[in-house]
């Protein structure tokens, strides 16, 4: 009996696919992400937009939330551990979370390192903007990606840009002659096996999720008719006007991303979506897609 | 005719059974809506959460045609997931297919850090080779018991893993990650002879 093989890791986000990753910060909004069917939730002490709003430094979350919500939901429960704060992920690993997001979202510990990930057995899922930065992570034992996108501002085009970015570089990997794989790793920085991985199979050797801006259920559409197995709605639920309804209804446009009539119908009488920040407009400074190495 | 095998596809892990099937010669299709139960042969209830999928299978009312789908005698395969929705009782879930008499527990075998691969022996009265097969237990459900009617394809550590009633098949484990089809075409061979004599021995 083997525990924490990559196949067991990979396998859980195999599961999750075409399903709804939500943040939640208390028991209670953990409830009503089951409710409405999430097929996880990721507990957090605040959720993107508020840690935006707060400022200063941004930590793993407080121990007593995660497991609260941890007894209170059958689904599995992820939490966010800083970039490189391997201290962080093994603590939330004895705490026995089911996965662990090593997120930009949070203030990163280290500048130039990630955590190395097969040091541990419970499975990670990490940030990427682009095919290069997806691989480089996948080196280092994630076992899950999902788009960065630019968390807490509710706007998805950071989102969509990291997505095709993904695409782009699987399509033109998988077109290049084999004499070029090698040159083509050195350029987008990531290990050559993977980069020989990706021209065989046209894909990404693990599941890939989008996140970070995603709060509508045509956004949810969008990105998913864009390539995502799945998607992470962080603050777009409870940063809505009636939770409840929205992450239902992101649940049913997930499922049902490419039949509009079903998305006319739940994209129905939902009130108002979480207000937002226009990233087109925002300092540069701001933006947190750029951590991660 | 050739059999026409369908995934239940609202969530999880449905384009790896629909891989499977097509690599055993059959023609394997998404279903989406209850109406799509109509046009197939099998069906197979992938892994993926079993609450997810309960909200989706309630909301899109696929009850009386899943139940219309069993009572036809055609099989159907549950594997995690589709193995709790199947079931004839679940520790705390309301829902309950009730296909296949086992009761389930949704945790017995724990989260996540406690999910696990292991090489099983299958049952050598439906399997010409029964050995080493790979079986992926992820967040897995247990069936803690199944009456006589089940019969047990293979178990670990005393409980039943992969097991069978009339037209039902379930199994606690991930068949469709990894390379190995021959639980997939044990289920295809059910498929191709309910439809050479349809309306035979289904137990209701």
């Amino acid at each position: 009996m083997e525990k924490g093989t990559l196949r067991v890791k990979s396998g859980l986000a195999e599961m999750l696919k075409g399903g709804v990753i939500m943040d939640v910060t208390t028991v209670e909004q953990a409830k009503i992400a089951e409710q409405a069917g999430a097929v996880s939730v990721m507990a957090l002490e605040r959720v993107p937009a508020d840690i935006r709003a707060a400022g200063g430094v941004a930590r793993m979350a407080d121990l007593e939330i995660i497991e609260k919500i941890m007894s209170s939901v059958s689904i599995p429960v992820m939490a966010k551990c800083r970039i490189g704060h391997f201290a962080e992920a093994q603590i939330l690993q004895s705490l026995g979370v089911d996965y662990i997001d090593e997120s930009e979202v949070l203030t990163p510990a280290d500048d130039k390192f990630h955590v190395n990930k097969w040091d541990f057995t419970v499975p990670f899922v990490c940030g990427a903007v682009n095919l290069g930065e997806a691989l480089r992570r996948i080196g280092e034992g994630a076992a899950m990606i999902r788009t960065k996108g630019e968390a807490g501002t509710g706007d998805v085009i950071e989102a969509v840009k990291h997505m095709r970015a993904i695409r782009d570089g699987i399509s033109r990997v998988a077109s290049l002659p084999y004499e070029e794989l090698m040159g083509t790793a050195k350029e987008i920085g990531a290990p050559y096996e993977l980069v020989v991985y990706v021209h065989e199979n046209k894909k990404l050797p693990v599941v890939n999720f989008s996140a970070g801006g995603i709060s509508t259920p045509a956004d949810a559409s969008l990105i998913m008719q864009l390539g995502a197995e799945g998607v992470f709605v962080g603050s777009g639920i409870f940063k809505s006007a009636n939770p409840l309804k929205m992450a239902t209804a992101i649940v049913e446009a997930t499922t049902h991303f490419n039949d509009a009539e079903i998305l006319a119908r739940v994209s129905k009488g939902l009130g108002a979506a979480m207000s937002g920040i226009d990233t087109g407009k925002m300092d540069k400074n701001n933006s947190i897609s750029t951590r991660g190495w | 005719m050739a059999a026409k095998i369908g995934v239940l596809a609202l969530q999880g892990a449905f384009r790896e059974h629909i891989n499977a099937i097509k690599k055993c010669g059959y023609q394997a299709f998404e279903i989406k809506f209850a109406g799509c139960l109509e046009d197939i042969d099998g069906l197979i209830i992938p892994g993926g959460e079993s609450t997810t999928m309960v909200k989706l299978i309630e909301k899109y009312n696929f009850r009386p045609a899943l139940d219309r789908f069993y009572k036809s005698g055609r099989p159907i395969f549950g594997t995690c997931a589709g193995l709790i929705l199947l079931a004839a009782k679940v520790d705390n879930l309301a829902f309950c297919l009730n296909y296949i008499d086992i009761e389930v527990d949704r945790n017995a075998y724990g989260r996540q850090s406690e999910s696990f691969e292991s090489n099983i022996k299958l049952n050598s009265s439906y399997f010409k080779k029964p050995y080493d097969f790979k079986a992926v237990f992820i967040r897995a459900p247990k069936i803690i018991k199944a009456s006589a009617k089940v019969q047990v394809l293979a178990s670990l550590n005393s409980s039943a893993v992969l097991a069978m009633q009339g037209s039902i098949l379930v199994c606690s484990f991930h068949p469709e990650l990894t390379d190995d089809l021959r639980i997939h075409m044990l289920f295809a061979g059910m498929v191709k002879k309910s439809l050479n004599k349809p309306n035979t021995d289904i137990l209701v």
